[in-house]
């Protein structure tokens, strides 16, 4: 118990089923899928690591080990909801719909990584920390204001509870009761300093007694918590009561980035321990088991699919154009002003001239 | 047949206030949101009555919280609606200031135009009104050196109402500076219904042929006010309001320059870092070979804007834009 804010199971470490509750709610299909969209980003976000250890991408921020937190949630969204990521967030953006090649782009320095396949409302990555929760009301009240029912999630991690703005974001969002999901992912850690330096408080999830809203502490390696505790506060937001705070408790084995070493400041037998204990991969191979629905097969068949996906997406972010200097000057402004028009015209003289 | 526009006589932020009903009725997009703007209207009464009429879907009195106001703003203007957000005072901006550096003005670049941020920011700015500390500063070279906002400072209640219309109309982020000193120092007739000021267009509040003073906000009417003592001693005086900050209007600036061969620019700003240095920038590059004497600045210091028992030391007067003048004119 922490103070009031329990972490939530629906499924135990051993795959066991604690929340009975929610039994009739999990099919086989849906298990299949929530494994299959977990192999995929598993996959990619190991291959992305290889491919900057190659030089063949830029700096990457992975994400193994909370791929039940952002999976789960994501799949909780219906098709014209929106989603506010970090540039931790990958995995949650490409169960939403983002497209693969596009987030190897990101990683690799271009801005078409920004862009999204057309109808999805995903917003770039943030990168300052917690300055896209005040934006996520924002969009939400939007859509709160045209009555579509339509609702918003933005993610962030433990360090950003620390921003003034996680406390603008919520406070605005509950005074206008904006209809967006706050999902926290508290991996333990903002860069090096561990959650024991980063905040005095208990848990995250009670700070949403602050503003008078709804926060609930899951075990954010339990797929099916995370996705049903999500979609039960998507569903809220839509009923037009509200935002709600979830804290997902989950853990990040790697490092922040590939430009840092974690085993300065995160113990790696911790993490050797968790990976065979509390992964969310793991655990849904041992509730398949229990249940009786896991198939080797079928298994290797989803890794192998994984993989091919991925090396496409691979071969096309290499065979992208490259990239066009027009896209420096054009996207500033609607119309460029003088000093840009300018600028590009001479820009562009010169590096003609040089044959560049 | 001539049209007969009707007219009202308006003080500066009467037309803001004005130009800001006007595009409430006009567009449904649009929506105010700023702290006290609602049942107060306002600490300067700039938003009064609009809450009344417009309902508080529209006019939203928010927490007192600039990165959230600013934050919320953004994500409102990225999904369809049109905010027009008001600092209560520039001098309290510096916590949105990430909100609008690091998305206001580069979400249109980050994303190659698919999501845009169509928004007014509106901050009453500036010295000589006896307020508390920080309440004067003019910080708007903080802005006008971000790529992917305009900057615009009316100094008049006819350019305020055109120009707040045309901001609200610009498919981009505006900074919409109104100068505190001038909210009520004198009325001006203001059409009724929609005009719009251009964006990037300055003004010549006076021709001569001596000398070109540059100015914006509050120092236009101090340079007006000091080309008409100089009148008085035979020096003319051209007097541009520049209006627009970002981008300047560097025709105006050069045409005016190029005729007069002299050019005093006046801010109230800081003179380190301040737009004045864009301004002889501007100049430099188009006019310099028909300068008579080097340009000359006439800035507030570059210490913090004071209490105000200090302000009209620290505020360019026309005694200091009469002594740059004449430095110029003898060089």
């Amino acid at each position: 118990m922490e103070n009031g804010f329990e972490m939530i199971q629906i499924m135990d470490e051993n795959g066991n089923l604690v929340n009975e509750e929610f039994k009739s709610y999990i099919s086989e299909s849906l298990t299949k899928e929530m494994y299959e969209k977990m192999i995929l980003v598993r996959t990619f976000d190991r291959k992305a690591i290889s491919l900057q250890r190659q030089g063949r991408l830029g700096t990457y921020a992975p994400f193994e080990g909370q791929e039940a937190a952002q999976v789960g949630s994501a799949s909780a969204l219906k098709e014209r909801d929106w989603l506010f990521p970090t540039y931790r967030d990958h995995a949650a953006a490409i169960t939403f719909g983002h497209s693969l090649p596009h987030v190897l782009l990101y990683w690799n320095g271009r801005m078409e990584g920004c862009t999204v396949p057309s109808g999805k409302r995903i917003f770039p990555p943030a990168v300052p920390i917690a300055t896209q929760l005040p934006h996520a009301a924002g969009a939400a009240l939007a859509e709160k204001r045209r009555g579509t029912g339509n609702a918003a999630i933005v993610y962030f991690g433990d360090g950003a509870t620390s921003e003034g703005d996680f406390h603008e974001g919520l406070n605005f969002a509950s005074v206008f009761k904006s209809p967006v999901v706050f999902f926290n992912q508290n991996n333990h850690f903002a860069i090096s300093v561990p959650i024991e330096k980063q905040m005095n408080s208990r848990t995250i999830a009670q700070k949403s007694v602050a503003y008078g809203i709804p926060g609930y502490r899951i075990d954010g390696n339990d797929i099916f918590a995370v996705y049903f505790y999500t979609k039960q506060a998507l569903e809220r937001a839509r009923q037009g009561e509200g935002p709600t705070l979830l804290e997902a408790v989950t853990w990040r084995y790697g490092a922040h980035t590939t430009a840092d070493d974690p085993k300065k400041y995160r113990n790696q037998e911790e993490s050797l321990s968790k990976k065979r204990t509390i992964d969310p991969l793991l655990r849904l191979e041992r509730y398949m088991k229990n249940e009786g629905i896991w198939e080797d097969d079928w298994a290797n068949l989803v890794q192998k699919e994984a993989e091919e996906q991925i090396e496409g997406a691979v071969a096309e972010m290499e065979a992208f154009p490259p990239p066009d200097v027009n896209d420096l000057f054009d996207h500033v402004f609607a119309e460029p002003t003088w000093t840009i028009r300018e600028q590009k015209e001479e820009y562009m003289n010169q590096i003609r001239g040089a044959g560049r | 047949m001539e049209m007969r526009v009707k007219t009202n006589k308006l003080t500066m932020v009467q037309a803001v206030t004005d130009g800001l009903r006007t595009m409430l009725q006009k567009k449904e997009e649009v929506v105010l949101l700023g702290e006290d703007i609602g049942s107060n209207g306002g600490v300067f009464r700039a938003t009064e009555g609009l809450m009344e009429e417009f309902g508080e879907e529209r006019v939203m009195d928010t927490p007192l919280s600039e990165a959230g106001l600013m934050g919320t703003a953004i994500g409102m203007a990225i999904n369809g609606m049109i905010p027009v957000a008001e600092i209560q005072f520039l001098g309290f901006i510096y916590p949105a200031y990430e909100q609008i550096a690091t998305h206001a003005t580069r979400i249109r670049m980050r994303t190659m135009g698919k999501y845009t941020v169509p928004m007014v920011i509106r901050a009453p700015y500036g010295a000589g009104i006896r307020a508390p500390e920080i309440h004067s500063d003019s910080a708007e070279a903080l802005f006008t050196h971000m790529p992917g906002m305009k900057v615009v400072c009316p100094s008049t209640p006819y350019d305020a109402k055109g120009l707040l219309i045309a901001s609200i109309e610009d498919p981009d982020p505006v900074l919409f500076l109104e100068p505190l000193r001038l909210y009520r120092a004198g009325k001006e007739e203001v059409p009724e219904g929609e005009y719009r000021v251009e964006i990037g267009k300055a003004a010549r509040r006076r021709e001569g042929s001596d000398v070109t003073l540059i100015a914006w906000g509050a120092m236009a009417a101090q340079a007006s006010k000091a080309a008409e003592k100089l009148e008085q001693t035979g020096v003319s005086c051209e007097v541009i309001d520049l209006r627009t900050l970002y981008p300047l209007d560097k025709e105006t600036i050069a045409e005016s320059v190029q005729k007069t061969g002299r050019a005093v620019i006046v801010q109230e700003a800081h003179a380190t870092g301040g737009l004045a240095n864009d301004v002889m920038g501007v100049i430099n590059d188009t006019s310099f070979l028909y300068l008579r004497a080097p340009i000359t600045r006439v800035s507030g210091f570059d210490v913090p804007v004071p209490f105000f028992s200090l302000e009209e030391h620290y505020l360019p007067d026309t005694e200091r834009i009469i002594q740059a003048v004449e430095k110029v004119i003898h060089y």
